[in-house]
């Protein structure tokens, strides 16, 4: 077509005028199946580019081929919300020079919209594109090969970056409208065979947890919420996709059938748990940064009232008009929980990074009630602890934890304390908890951290949380 | 009572979280030949260490005639356990045996008394000598029904419905009534099926029986829930106990309680049912007096 | 997973998943559990996967048990 902005990835890069030192940026809404990061740098690479700062929302384990890129001087900064498998052990074991820049998805979309985060060429995947360059996280042709989804994590790039490149595997007629990416974001349009692994995107509808100590913690935050004085017609929520958050899902929506209440909306990560409710008629939208399987992916695709927003609009800490801020209550995992009831997400007991933040900080400080279920132990390693090995989400943000062995309530909402209480539920102080911890697995050795920084974790506001440490082995 | 095999270190180490009544861990069918030395230590020190709160602590031994059973009872004996499960029990005197066993530990010990004893009974012949079995040792605080080998022996199979388990039931229940002590049924197996289940734990429940083996945290709501007294069950039984003491109060004999006249076996039944309620902690002691 | 075979004094080749916070604490479960066993001269080699130190101590005592010959228990 006339003015199309179809050509290969290396004419894509040449376009966008990067050069040495720059910032490019992916999303990772491919999750585990994601190809487009690996085929990028690779692709750089090979074209002789070096020093580059990669803004990734998220990275995973099939990220692992960076480690070379970094060692080769290919790539020299990260800035994203998690990281995992060898890349991780290997950052954490003091692979770069920078420090890792962790923020979280609002503060990532904070960061992109008031400039902190210059975007210079943002690489975004999508599962169909036109010529002109308006893309979507799925496909209405015959040929889609991938979907994912909502594309909220890629809308801020697409918005503010400099230049931006859209890399499709289905290359459909003009317009491709509705669209998630607007062309007139767009620069370059690049078509590939695959831009993920659709096996590993997303697997189906993730089971019902079978697990008893699940169903168990299920079943006490089921009841935290539904007794916690927010459980009323038109409340909302957003969980997480562990076996507890599911389970609880159903444990909820068997008390909303029973009393007839409704919620108005689900945020956040959207799984089929939640899309089998609104379509039952229990939640009344949909608010999707991140469709977690192909059924959250094919509705968000064909039910107007499954709404895509992005990081910013879903949980910017500095746009009061973020989702977040409307959040009743959000059901939250931890790495580590400590008396103080601070959470840490991202770093393991042993000292290695292993997780994200995702957007774990936003959605505790902006929900009115917000609960971390995590069993007490898992095996050897305490989850409720004297101190967090690293700092991700504020103590004042987290207001109810449950874990096997009772529930803790933060001292600063003493309100829902004796709501609970009065509902029949055991409520302990958290140092109990912390101590029964220790008292079953033994007290554990300090870790051998050694005196680089290889990770910055970043508040919602721009400025230094906590420094993660190398380990020395 | 939940069953945990004694070869798992996991499950052992957090079994009690579920809020079973009694947890049964065993050293005899689900732990084979080559593992029955190690399952007796981990065992041991499972008792030993793990802070079980107030979940009655049950081991299943290998009979006293296999190269295990003096063993296992020095082991769990040494370790504390509450109640010793006795497997495939066919008569009085091998009651009496274990007991010697378990009395030479204790003395060596000095912790003389403490063990008792439940007796699994598992064929036609422990049914045929149930009330000798239930009577044959001070210590015993129950019998139970393992209904696998009790079928085979019948020479017949397990059925849903359960007909080949008739007579057992009700003769261990009977047995267990006359000598004043407990009586437990056997375990279901399928899991996927919780409407059978539900279906067998309210039959066993009407026939008479105290508790029922499980095998999985997710069978202990359907067991509580079946034996704990509704509402409407314990605010009757509460007004004949009330009505009882009054009348005990004034020095009358006969009383009636909406009507209906209450004597003995009623009274009893609803003093059950306030001590079921109690147990199952929906009310507390202080409001059952 | 324990294996026990002869040595020089106690030595103890532990891999454990959590090594870096507990390996101290594991290897003197371990060492401690032999001398209580009369096992002075052994060379241990243990794979641990995060066990509590009870379960420890029965896979130590299991494997002394199984490598003397000497029951802890009687018949």
């Amino acid at each position: 077509m006339r003015n199309s902005k179809l050509v290969t990835l290396e004419e894509a890069i040449r376009r966008s005028g990067l050069k040495d030192g720059m910032t490019i940026s992916f999303h990772h809404h491919f999750r585990g199946g994601d190809k487009v990061v690996n085929m990028v740098v690779d692709k750089l690479a090979q074209m002789g580019f070096k020093d580059l700062k990669l803004a990734a929302s998220s990275l995973s384990d099939v990220h692992a081929p960076l480690i070379d890129h970094i060692k080769n001087g290919v790539i020299t900064g990260i800035s994203t919300s998690g990281l995992r498998g060898a890349l991780a052990d290997a950052i954490s074991h003091g692979l770069m020079k920078e420090p890792v820049v962790f923020r979280s998805h609002g503060g990532r979309g904070s960061a992109i919209a008031n400039g902190e985060l210059k975007i210079d060429v943002a690489f975004l995947g999508a599962s169909s594109a036109d010529e002109l360059g308006n893309a979507c996280g799925y496909s209405r042709s015959e040929n889609a090969k991938s979907i994912c989804g909502s594309l909220g994590y890629a809308l801020p790039d697409a918005r503010y970056a400099q230049h931006v490149v859209v890399i499709t595997d289905d290359l459909v007629e003009y317009p491709n409208m509705p669209m998630s990416i607007s062309a007139a974001d767009v620069e370059s349009v690049v078509v590939v065979d695959s831009v993920g692994d659709s096996s590993k995107i997303a697997a189906g509808a993730i089971r019902d947890s079978k697990n008893p100590r699940d169903i168990l913690l299920a079943k006490q935050a089921a009841k935290v919420i539904i007794n916690s004085g927010l459980f009323v017609d038109g409340f909302s929520i957003q969980t997480g996709t562990g076996g507890a958050s599911l389970a609880a899902v159903k444990y909820i929506r068997e008390e909303m059938i029973s009393r007839g209440i409704k919620a108005s909306f689900a945020l956040g990560g959207i799984t089929a748990h939640m899309v089998k409710l609104h379509e039952e008629g229990l939640i009344g939208k949909l608010i999707d940064v991140q469709s977690f399987d192909k059924v959250a992916a094919e509705s968000i695709k064909n039910d107007p009232t499954h709404q895509e927003v992005s990081a910013v609009e879903y949980a910017s800490g500095q746009h009061l008009g973020s989702a977040t801020h409307a959040l009743d209550i959000v059901i939250l995992s931890a790495l580590e929980v400590d008396t103080q009831f601070n959470v840490n997400v991202l770093v393991g007991s042993d000292g290695i990074i292993r997780g994200a933040i995702g957007g774990h900080q936003d959605t505790a400080a902006d929900s009115a009630l917000s609960i971390i279920v995590c069993p007490l132990l898992r095996g050897r390693i305490p989850c409720v602890v004297p101190k967090v090995t690293t700092l991700i989400t504020p103590g004042k943000s987290v207001d109810v934890v449950v874990t096997e062995y009772g529930i803790a309530v933060n001292p600063g909402r003493p309100e829902i304390a004796e709501k609970l209480k009065a509902a029949g539920l055991k409520i302990v102080d958290i140092k109990e908890l912390a101590a029964k911890a220790s008292s079953i697995i033994g007290t554990p050795d300090p870790l051998p951290f050694g005196d680089k920084v290889v990770g910055v974790v970043m508040n919602r506001d721009g400025s230094v949380l906590d420094k993660i440490y190398n380990i020395v082995e | 009572m939940m069953f945990v095999p004694g070869n798992n270190p996991g499950m052992m180490a957090d079994a009690h979280i579920y809020g079973p009544d009694s947890i049964m861990l065993d050293l005899e069918d689900s732990v084979t030949m080559a593992e029955k030395d190690a399952a007796r230590l981990l065992v041991h020190n499972a008792l030993k260490t793990i802070d079980y709160g107030n979940t009655e602590m049950v081991v299943r031994i290998n009979p006293l005639n296999t190269p295990y059973g003096k063993k296992d009872v020095e082991a769990v004996v040494k370790a504390g356990v509450h109640v010793i499960r006795m497997p495939k029990t066919e008569t009085a005197d091998e009651v009496k045996e274990l007991e010697a066993e378990i009395l030479k530990v204790e003395q060596e010990i000095g912790r003389v008394g403490e063990t008792r004893i439940m007796a699994a009974i598992e064929s036609a012949l422990g049914i045929v000598n149930a009330y000798a079995i239930a009577t044959a040792s001070p210590r015993m605080m129950g019998i139970a029904l393992g209904a696998e080998d009790y079928s085979a022996n019948l020479k017949t199979n397990r059925t849903p419905g359960g007909a080949e388990l008739l007579l057992a039931r009700e003769q261990i229940v009977v047995a267990a009534r006359a000598a004043g002590i407990c009586c437990f049924d056997t375990v279901y197996s399928n899991l996927d099926d919780m409407e059978t289940f539900r279906k067998e734990v309210e039959l066993i429940k009407t026939l008479g029986f105290d508790g029922k083996s499980i095998i999985n945290p997710r069978q202990i709501e359907v067991v509580n829930s079946v034996f704990t007294p509704t509402e409407k069950e314990i605010t009757k039984a509460r007004a004949v106990v009330a009505a009882i003491k009054e009348a005990q109060a004034k020095g009358s004999g006969v009383i009636a309680v909406n009507g209906k006249m209450v004597d003995r076996p009623v009274v009893l039944r609803a003093e059950r049912t306030i001590a079921l309620a109690v147990a199952a902690g929906v009310i507390s002691e202080e409001e059952a007096l | 997973m324990v294996t026990i075979g002869p040595g020089e004094g106690l030595q103890v080749d532990l891999q454990s998943s959590v090594a870096a916070q507990f390996g101290r604490q594991i290897k003197a479960v371990i060492t401690e559990t032999l001398e209580g066993l009369g096992i002075n001269d052994a060379h241990v080699e243990a794979v641990d996967k995060g066990a509590l130190d009870c379960t420890i101590r029965a896979r130590v005592t299991a494997a002394a048990v199984r490598a003397t010959g000497k029951d802890v228990w009687k018949d």
